[in-house]
């Protein structure tokens, strides 16, 4: 039988290695993708809360607010990576450390 | 370039597969899966079978992204871990949350990260595509993190009930958007406008005069 546990350790693995792609990666995009892990893991505890312990749709309608605001971090973050890339001929973060050209 | 359209139709394929396999996990295997409650191998019963492999998908997928030399494969990996959480959500009666997961992450933010990645890196050169650091410090914050959460997670008392039973949430969340949660719903729009008028201004190319 599937426990709350189960969802549990799911969320706590897709954090823990979106935790490690953050700290690990050069690219920025790498990075970015890391944060989507993230937030992914955060999901998972939501939706599994929501079902074994509240009810109702409180933790769905929580998830799809991190979703919508995942989809706008993403669109941005790409934003400022290909405006590093078009500055920097590079997206290792390591060398866009100028804030100015 | 013509591996990099290939590669591209190839992602397209496995989109197209993840939209086929989440639409049967929920027509098909959904229905299945709360009928039948004998077990079917061991004593593993079919909802077990579907979770595991579910997980198995979602954190094999992650350890792609958080392992892999070629971002092109992080990409890949994120849209198995992608479609893996979706397939859970599916699990937990959340079919609406499923759906948008296959239409706003795999279907946007996905391809948004492919977009970048076809436009700023050369992926045909690996070593300058993905190149992670201290493989170590990466081990090392593993370490030191997972215990700690799944410790938390498997130790704490929850107050767990016994769930409901798999039901469709459409008309719930629908009601619960247009009436308790409409404030956020109502910010949550002018955050996406704020972000589409933001990100045209960051990323446009400055003309300049002379």
């Amino acid at each position: 039988m599937i426990s709350l546990n189960h969802f549990l350790v799911v969320g706590a693995l897709l954090f823990t290695l979106g935790l490690v792609t953050v700290a690990t990666r050069r690219n920025a995009v790498g990075i970015l993708m890391g944060v989507e892990l993230i937030l992914n893991g955060a999901n998972v505890n939501f939706v599994a809360f929501n079902h074994y312990v509240t009810g109702g749709v409180t933790g769905q309608v929580f998830a799809l607010f991190v979703i919508v605001l995942a989809a706008a971090e993403a669109a941005v973050g790409l934003a400022i990576v290909l405006s590093i890339f078009q500055t920097f001929k590079t997206i290792d973060v390591r060398h866009a450390d100028l804030m100015r050209e | 370039m013509r591996s990099n359209a290939g590669k591209l139709s190839w992602v397209a394929a496995a989109a197209l597969v993840v939209a086929f396999l989440g639409y049967m996990t929920i027509e098909v295997i959904g229905p299945v899966a709360a009928a039948s409650s004998s077990p079917v191998a061991g004593a593993l019963t079919l909802p077990d079978l579907v979770f595991y492999a579910l997980a198995t998908i979602t954190v094999a997928g992650a350890a792609g992204v958080a392992l892999s030399r070629n971002i092109l494969y992080s990409a890949l990996g994120l849209l198995f871990c992608l479609l893996g959480a979706g397939g859970l959500y599916a699990f937990l009666s959340a079919d609406v949350l499923a759906i948008t997961q296959l239409l706003i992450y795999i279907g946007g933010v996905l391809v948004l990260v492919l977009f970048a990645v076809m436009l700023t890196s050369r992926i045909t050169d690996i070593k300058v595509s993905n190149t992670s650091f201290g493989f170590f410090g990466g081990v090392l914050l593993f370490v030191a993190v997972a215990p700690v959460l799944l410790a938390v997670a498997l130790l704490t008392p929850w107050a767990a009930s016994v769930p409901a039973p798999l039901a469709p949430t459409t008309a719930a969340i629908g009601n619960a958007f247009l009436t308790r949660w409409l404030l956020p719903f109502e910010v949550a729009s002018m955050v996406l406008l704020a972000t589409l008028v933001g990100a045209v201004v960051i990323a446009r190319k400055e003309i300049k005069a002379d």
